[in-house]
C-alpha cells in the first residue's frame, strides 16, 4: 500500500470525528460478532452476523476504501448471508431457541479463533505501524487505486486466491457427487 | 453553510421522488392493467378517473390492525419490513437524473446499486423466516433460490457496461456513454432487466409470492401498515430497477435533442417507458415455475451475460 506520509504525526491523544466514529463502529461490530457466536437462536445468529458483516463495511467506508466496502456487502451480506439463511430455512430453523446446536468442540473453536485473531491483528499492525491515511486529499482507497494496486503489485496472490476458490469450488462437486459406500453406478 | 442546504434540498427530493414515484407506478399499474383486460379500474376515488385510489387505500391500511402471530418472532417480523423497504431508498440517493442532479456521488455507483438491493431482499426472507408460517418459509425459500440465481446474470450484465465505460460510478458511465452503446450493449440490457425482474419478485417471476399455492409467500401473515410497507417496497423496487437501467444501458440524460436543461425529462421518460413494459409482463405473462426459472439463470442469462461481456472486451480492445 502507498500511503503518504503526514507533514507530521497526528498521535492518539486527540481523536478526530472519523476516528471516534472508526472506533464506535468497530464496537458494534465486535458486539454484534460476539452475540452471533453466543446467540442460542440460529438464524437470530445469521442475523446479527448481518450487523457485523455490515458494520465491518462501514468500516471500510471511512478507511476511504469504498469500493472494498460495497463488494463487502455485495458478497457477504448480498449472497453469503442469504446462502446461509437458505440452508438454515431448508433444514432446521426453528423459532426460539435451539439448545443442542451447542456442540463439545468450544473450547478449541474459541482457541482458534484468538489464535487467528492475534495473527491477523500482528500481521496489521506489522503493516502499517506508522503510515496514516490522509483524509484530506484525494481518496486513497478509491476504485482505480484498488485496482491498480491489486493489478499491478498483488497479481500473484490475486491469481493464487484465485486458484484456491477454484479448488474448493471443485472439491465441493466432488464432495456433493459422492456416492454412499456399497453403491455402484 | 450553502453546503449543507445542498445537500438538504438534494436529500429532500430523493425523498420526496421516493414517495410520489412508486404511488405514480402503482396507479399506473392499476389503469393499465384494467384497460389492457377491458375494464377501467377504479373511477371514483378523488374524482377524475380514480387518481386517489391509492391515497384512499394508504388510509384502509392505516386503519387496520397490525397483527403479529403468536408464534411469530416478534423483533424479527416488525423489522422486516424495514429491511426490504429502505435499501430501495438508499440507492435512489445514488442515481442520477441529469447532469450534476444527483442526490450523492458515489464513486463506485454500480456496485453500491447492486450491493444495496440484495439487501433488501433479506427482509423477504426475514418475513418468510419469522411468520412461524409453511407457507411464507416456503416463500423465503423460493424468494433466497431465486436471488442467488439471479444475482450474477445481473451483476455480470452491469459489469460489462463498466468494462465499455472504464469506471463504475454511475454519472461516469453517462459521461462517457455514445448511442451505438444501445446496439452494442443490448444483450446486457435484456439480461439485467431480466434479472432485475426476477429479484423484484414480479410477474412472471412471482414464484415466492404465487397466491395461488403459497398465499401470498412470505407475507401471508401481514398487515395493514407492514403490508403495505412491503407493497410499497414492491414499486420502488420497479422504479430503482428501471431508473438504474436507464442509467446503465439506454444512456440517462442523453437524447436526440434537447440536451440542455432537458436531460432529466429524457431520464424520467426512458423508466416510464420501462416501468410499462413492467406492468406489460405482468398482464401478459403467465408465471414461471420454480425449475424454469432456475432453467432460465443457468442455462440462458449466465451464458448471454457473459457472451455480452466477450463482446465489450472485444469491441473495447478494436476501438481502443
Amino acid at each position: 500500500m502507498i500511503l503518504a506520509a503526514p507533514p507530521a504525526h497526528p498521535g492518539f491523544l486527540s481523536p478526530t470525528g472519523v476516528e471516534v466514529a472508526f472506533l464506535l463502529v468497530g464496537l458494534v461490530t465486535l458486539g454484534a460478532a460476539v452475540v452471533s457466536v453466543t446467540t442460542k437462536q440460529l438464524v437470530h445468529a445469521a442475523l446479527w452476523l448481518v450487523v457485523a458483516l455490515g458494520g465491518l463495511a462501514v468500516e471500510y467506508l471511512l478507511l476511504t476504501a469504498e469500493f472494498i466496502a460495497w463488494v463487502q456487502v455485495l458478497i457477504y451480506v448480498g449472497s453469503v448471508v442469504v446462502l446461509l439463511l437458505f440452508g438454515l430455512m431448508l433444514t432446521r430453523a426453528p423459532i426460539g431457541r435451539s439448545p443442542d446446536a451447542d456442540s463439545g468442540n468450544r473450547p478449541v473453536a474459541l482457541a482458534v479463533a484468538a489464535a487467528a485473531a492475534a495473527a491477523l491483528v500482528w500481521v496489521v499492525w506489522d503493516a502499517f505501524r506508522k503510515s496514516w491515511i490522509d483524509l484530506e486529499g484525494p481518496a486513497q482507497g478509491s476504485t482505480g487505486v484498488t485496482g491498480e494496486i491489486l493489478f499491478r503489485h498483488w497479481v500473484l496472490p490475486f491469481e493464487a486466491l484465485s486458484v484456491l476458490l477454484l479448488a474448493a469450488l471443485v472439491g465441493a462437486i466432488v464432495l456433493s457427487r459422492k456416492k454412499p459406500e456399497g453403491e455402484r453406478d | 453553510m450553502t453546503d449543507a442546504l445542498d445537500v438538504a434540498v438534494r436529500l429532500l427530493l430523493v425523498f420526496v421522488a421516493f414517495l410520489v414515484l412508486p404511488l405514480v407506478v402503482g396507479q399506473t399499474e392499476h389503469k393499465v392493467m384494467a384497460h389492457m383486460q377491458g375494464r377501467l379500474g377504479p373511477m371514483y376515488a378523488g374524482g377524475f378517473h380514480g387518481w386517489a385510489q391509492l391515497v384512499a387505500d394508504g388510509v384502509k391500511f392505516a386503519q387496520k390492525e397490525d397483527v403479529v402471530p403468536k408464534d411469530a418472532d416478534r423483533r424479527v417480523f416488525q423489522l422486516a419490513p424495514a429491511v426490504a423497504l429502505l435499501p430501495y431508498l438508499l440507492v435512489l440517493v445514488a442515481i442520477p437524473v441529469a447532469p450534476g442532479s444527483v442526490g450523492a456521488v458515489v464513486d463506485a455507483g454500480i456496485f453500491f446499486a447492486l450491493a444495496v438491493m440484495g439487501v433488501g431482499v433479506l427482509g423477504s426472507l426475514m418475513a418468510g423466516w419469522a411468520s412461524a408460517n409453511k407457507f411464507s418459509l416456503l416463500g423465503g425459500l423460493r424468494t433466497a433460490a431465486q436471488l442467488l440465481a439471479y444475482e450474477l446474470p445481473m451483476l455480470l450484465a452491469a459489469a460489462s457496461v463498466a468494462m465499455a465505460a472504464g469506471t463504475v460510478s454511475l454519472t461516469g458511465v453517462l459521461d462517457a456513454f455514445a448511442w451505438w452503446w444501445v446496439p452494442w450493449q443490448i444483450v446486457g440490457a435484456l439480461v439485467f432487466f431480466v434479472a432485475g425482474l426476477a429479484e423484484l419478485q414480479r410477474p412472471p417471476f412471482d414464484m415466492p409470492v404465487a397466491d395461488s399455492e403459497i398465499i401470498f409467500g412470505a407475507y401471508t401473515e401481514y398487515t395493514g401498515l407492514r403490508f403495505a410497507l412491503f407493497l410499497l417496497a414492491e414499486y420502488a423496487g420497479i422504479v430503482v430497477l428501471c431508473a438504474l437501467t436507464t442509467v446503465l444501458f439506454l444512456g440517462g440524460w442523453h437524447g436526440p435533442w434537447g440536451d440542455d436543461g432537458l436531460g432529466w425529462l429524457w431520464t424520467l421518460l426512458k423508466t416510464a417507458v420501462l416501468a410499462f413494459v413492467v406492468i406489460w409482463l405482468r398482464v401478459s405473462y403467465p408465471r414461471l415455475r420454480e425449475d424454469q426459472l432456475q432453467k432460465l439463470a443457468w442455462t440462458v442469462l449466465v451464458p448471454l451475460a457473459l457472451a455480452q461481456i466477450a463482446l465489450t472486451g472485444i469491441v473495447k480492445v478494436a476501438i481502443n
